[in-house]
């Protein structure tokens, strides 16, 4: 470890992934790399936390079934969400026969799964992680916004949850794809109290971590084939951008956002585009590790970002802090 | 490092993108003047109909509710919302908007259950308005009854 990254001892592997989407997303331009979709995003259910629960159970299950494991195989899961005290990922444990560390960094939450289960694979008292996040449009604008039939107007700089879930398997012996290093961000909090402008609240987090990143591991970006921020949306992605150039540092075309990625913006009415802690989760899990696994992609540095905003700090007056991990993975 | 940063929050307000004024003011313009035209279509209707039944005042009131009904029953089918994302006050200002501000929380919160969720969150975007409203008739009221004799 220096300072706040990690180099980790014995290679950590992915062994398999799956994700399990909503309408809208599978409609986007990413739509044909994710595993399932959904047709109904309230899937028969009472409300949407229920809905969400089921689409998380049902990733995990599926995960375990397509890598032919039982739960008792698994020693670990290590899953967040955005709803109050994390109780999506609390009501899908409920129904799962395996030990449960349930953590919340609002978006960056994969990549704080990630680390944790890396460093306890790395340490050899595990054998096999699942690391998950969901979450779910409907949910998560009753949480943060509005009713969803209230016909209010979303500001530009709005970005739209996704309805999805992202799992990733760990462990130390199958797979072909590595995690090398990992960079534990600060939070940084330069002062933007608009809760609609995410982007900008995190692009100061990122810098820091990017740049924490780049120093212990002297690399520079062109060492990656893709460097995929969290959710920064099209402007906030833009704006990363001119922040790295005041540091002397360029970011060029391998360097995009999963909320970008994930919508296509002009068609899907998404305001800067997509969200949410099953957003980077999501993409990673399906496009990016299908290209890590084609070939297509060598090197790719996944910086999920999260806006650690509540309803109510915001309302007393309080700035939303910003944070983003960042985790470097590797074709072996 | 998490103190405000000015600079920062200057570029932030001149590189991120802004609202559209002219396009949102013209979409407020004509769906705003729409929903007050249907509502004259209605007085006149209702005037027609029974105007020797109900008084004006009587046939004002029930255009409002015909507006409400319709607001209520266009937001439970889920189009009302899509509306307001396309005229923003242009739907919010008319009785129609308050009609839905009503009925959305409602709707989300039915699942909660009738008092605890349903009674309880009615009013959890109307309630300012609610408020102002009746604080304010209160110091019409008062004004009016101190100087009556200067109105009249």
């Amino acid at each position: 470890m220096q300072n706040q990254t990690i180099f980790f001892k014995n290679d950590i592997k992915i062994e398999n992934t799956a994700t399990i989407v909503g309408p809208k997303e599978h409609e986007g331009p990413m739509g044909k790399y994710f595993d399932k979709y959904i047709n109904d995003d309230l899937l028969g259910q009472k409300s949407y936390e229920r809905a969400e629960t089921l689409l998380h159970l049902s990733t995990i299950r599926y995960l375990l079934n397509k890598s032919h494991y039982k739960e008792r195989d698994v020693d670990l899961c290590i899953m967040g969400d955005l709803l109050d005290e994390i109780s999506g990922s609390n009501f899908t444990m409920r129904e799962l026969d395996i030990p449960y560390l349930g953590v919340y960094n609002a978006c960056a939450t994969f990549a704080e799964s990630l680390i944790i289960a890396c460093n306890f694979l790395d340490s050899g008292n595990f054998k096999r992680i699942i690391c998950s996040t969901s979450s779910h449009f409907s949910t998560a604008e009753r949480q943060f916004r509005f009713p969803l039939e209230l016909g209010n107007q979303r500001t530009p700089l709005s970005q739209w949850t996704c309805t999805g879930v992202g799992a990733t398997l760990l462990n130390r012996e199958r797979g072909n794809i590595k995690i090398d290093v990992a960079t534990i961000g600060r939070v940084v909090d330069y002062g933007i109290t608009d809760a609609n402008d995410m982007g900008a609240a995190m692009a100061p987090a990122v810098r820091e971590t990017l740049l924490a990143h780049f120093e212990a591991t002297s690399r520079a970006p062109d060492y990656y084939d893709l460097i995929l921020t969290g959710d920064l949306g099209e402007a906030g992605h833009r704006l990363l951008k001119i922040l790295m150039e005041e540091k002397g540092v360029r970011l060029k075309d391998n360097y995009t956002d999963c909320g970008i990625l994930i919508f296509n913006r002009e068609g899907q009415d998404v305001g800067q585009g997509g969200s949410g802690a099953g957003c980077s989760s999501t993409i990673f899990n399906s496009f990016v590790y299908k290209k890590l696994l084609d070939g297509q992609l060598k090197r790719v540095l996944l910086v999920p970002t999260g806006a650690l905003v509540s309803k109510t700090s915001n309302l007393q007056g309080e700035s939303i802090p910003g944070i983003a991990h960042a985790v470097s993975f590797e074709r072996i | 490092m998490n103190e405000p940063n000015k600079e920062y929050l200057e570029l932030v307000k001149s590189k991120m993108p802004k609202s559209k004024h002219l396009l949102t003011t013209f979409r407020a313009f004509w769906v705003g003047g729409l929903i007050c035209c249907i509502g004259q279509g209605f007085n006149d209707l209702y005037t027609h109909l029974w105007g020797n039944i109900f008084e004006e005042d009587e046939i004002s009131t029930l255009v409002t509710l015909s507006l409400i009904t319709i607001t209520v029953i266009l937001t439970g089918l889920g189009i009302y919302d899509k509306i307001g994302a396309y005229a923003g006050a242009g739907s919010i200002v008319p009785i129609t908007g308050f009609a839905n501000s009503v009925a959305s929380p409602a709707i989300e919160h039915k699942r909660e259950g009738v008092i605890l969720g349903l009674c309880s969150n009615m009013f959890s975007v109307a309630g300012p308005v609610i408020v102002f409203g009746i604080a304010s008739s209160i110091v019409v009221g008062v004004v009016v009854l101190i100087f009556k004799g200067a109105f009249i």
